[in-house]
């Protein structure tokens, strides 16, 4: 047998089946972009996957060498031990999940292939140096070894970080942890990080170095994520997806696997746009956001927030809503995070079926960063069964509040407050929704009390805003009833 | 494979990956994400490989043995997690149209 014309045989197959699961993922990515079709691409870029594990196993497990074919499977019951367990809590954690929890769920399965990146890399490394002479490693296999340790490290412990805050884990504080030269430790960290790639470049024969990157690239990743308050977590979990990517395409580096390049730079790229969308969505750099601090000291600047509304709240009752909304053509939803955590969703849709069986126009207006990362609230709007085609991006909404009688702002502030408009604020340039345009806007809230910019809201104070004060799944229930028996 | 190559090939891949993101709606950035988390958990093929090499030399210890494994398994979680997550909210979104 020619074993030669074996192997090339071998290689040939292997690159191809990479090459068509990396197809699988582009064209997975493609029908992503309706919704009609995206649960076709989530399903091929499951079927580029499975496609990828399998060729996995051809590629690595069959050696094929002068005279011998040798199938390695010895230690089979490891490999099948780590994926069931794998599998099983990945399901289980999946299906459990509820869609306020979305946030989390993806910051921690990110922060898992950061982790695995992390010690593929590291692991290949060792093991070329028990192979290999140091001196004979090639350079950018090593430097995508330190970029592989370094980012993955960022991505594990960053993502473990924002899990605990958007779990609410008691262990980890909620608000932006600062204190005084943050910026000073988190930048000599990166530093050190980056020496020790350097020191480890020219010293490769030592693994030890490796993991000193990989310590620093934790440390460091904590220090990133516990600075960051909650108003700024869609950018955050946007970004460590980038990372995860990132990290992916490194490690492809390291091994010299092109499937692992492709698929690790279209996440990076990703979550590098999603990013940038909610930066700009918060009319933010992404420099500010990491280390800015903002979104837990309260503003200095500005009106306070006793004089902007002494005397001009105009509080309301459901009963007197449900009159206005009876005269109402066209009635717009502005649906916040607080709507989510109010469970107030239910209601919403009740409310938003009976005024559309009364012939009123409804729709939802949906700020970028209404939820706790990009989308979110499509989600939780769509777990309600509202149709997609009622919820209106900012583009689309804010031209239509002027020809709009009732807007019913639930659960937002921050996004809905017309001071971004003023040059003076803290929150200035932000793109916010134009509710206060339209005839009424009622606002159902708890209180006056500022969302996460820490700011007043002058919405509150106009003469066309009518504030339902209470419990926002409270305050829709009744107010469907009362709508209903008019 | 030579270096250039592989940086033409992450080059074009990051093109591709902009002209894609960029034209999904506002709507599904949330099963976007899931869904390319799950595909960033591709180091499966990577944590595969170094399990299945170091079965052929094992000289190496017992203990990058384990953390080969811990990489399989992590990567495991973030790839079938990642994508059930996703089909489920996707699910929704037919829903009633």
């Amino acid at each position: 047998m020619d074993y030669q014309a074996l192997f090339d045989a071998k290689e040939v197959v292997v690159g191809l089946l990479y090459l068509i699961s990396a197809i699988f993922f582009v064209v997975g990515i493609k029908n992503l972009s309706k919704p009609k079709t995206a649960p076709r691409g989530n399903m091929l870029g499951a079927a580029g996957m499975f496609i990828a594990f399998v060729t996995a196993f051809l590629d690595f497990g069959i050696h094929i060498g002068p005279g011998v074919i040798e199938v390695t499977f010895d230690y089979w019951y490891i490999l099948v031990a780590a994926i069931g367990l794998g599998a099983v809590i990945g399901v289980w954690s999946a299906l459990g999940v509820k869609m306020t929890g979305m946030p989390q769920m993806v910051a921690i399965f990110n922060g898992f292939g950061g982790g695995a990146s992390l010690l593929v890399a590291g692991v290949f490394y060792q093991f070329e140096l028990e192979t290999t002479s140091a001196s004979e490693l090639a350079i950018p296999m090593l430097v995508a070894t330190v970029l592989s340790g370094l980012i993955g490290a960022v991505t594990f412990s960053g993502s473990l970080i924002a899990y605990g805050k958007l779990q609410g884990l008691k262990i980890i504080p909620g608000k932006p942890v600062s204190y005084k030269g943050d910026l000073a430790v988190k930048l000599i960290l990166l530093v050190a990080a980056l020496t020790l790639g350097i020191i480890m470049l020219l010293n490769p024969g030592m693994i030890g170095w490796y993991w000193f990157i990989v310590a620093a690239g934790i440390i460091l990743g904590v220090l990133l994520v516990i600075g960051i308050g909650g108003a700024d977590m869609p950018v955050v979990i946007s970004l460590l997806n980038s990372y995860s990517g990132l990290a992916a395409a490194a490690t492809g580096f390291v091994l010299g696997n092109i499937v692992l390049i492709i698929a690790g730079s279209l996440v990076g790229a990703s979550g590098l746009i999603l990013t940038m969308i909610m930066c700009k969505a918060m009319n933010r750099s992404l420099v500010n956001v990491l280390f800015g601090g903002f979104g837990g000291d309260s503003a200095s600047s500005g009106e306070s927030a006793d004089s902007m509304y002494e005397g001009k709240i105009t509080q309301t009752s459901s009963e007197e809503v449900a009159m206005v909304l009876e005269s109402a053509r066209r009635v717009v939803f502005v649906p916040g995070y607080g709507m989510a955590v109010a469970r107030a969703a239910t209601p919403v849709r009740q409310l938003s079926e009976a005024l559309e069986k009364a012939g009123v126009e409804v729709a939802f207006g949906i700020h970028p960063v209404a939820g706790r990362m990009p989308g979110h609230m499509n989600v939780l709007l769509a777990e309600e069964s509202i149709p997609y085609d009622k919820l209106l991006d900012l583009d689309s909404v804010n031209p239509t509040f002027k020809q709009t009688d009732v807007v019913i702002v639930i659960g937002a502030n921050d996004v809905v407050n017309p001071s971004a408009r003023d040059e003076h604020s803290p929150i200035s340039g932000m793109p916010i929704l134009d509710v206060d345009q339209a005839q009424t806007c009622v606002v159902i809230k708890r209180s006056l009390s500022p969302g996460f910019a820490g700011i007043p809201n002058p919405l509150f104070a106009k003469d066309n805003t009518l504030m339902l004060f209470g419990d926002g799944k409270k305050m829709m229930e009744e107010l469907v009833k009362e709508y209903k028996e008019l | 494979m030579t270096l250039i190559y592989l940086i033409t090939i992450l080059a074009m891949a990051v093109f591709l990956g902009f002209e894609l993101i960029t034209k999904v709606p506002a709507t599904l950035h949330t099963p976007l994400m899931s869904g390319s988390n799950a595909i960033s958990g591709i180091t499966i093929v990577g944590a595969v490989g170094i399990l299945l090499t170091h079965l052929t030399t094992n000289e190496v210890g017992v203990v990058p043995f384990i953390l080969a494994a811990v990489a399989l398994f992590f990567a495991t979680i973030n790839v079938v997690g990642g994508f059930v997550v996703s089909n489920r909210m996707l699910q929704k979104f037919k829903g009633r149209k």
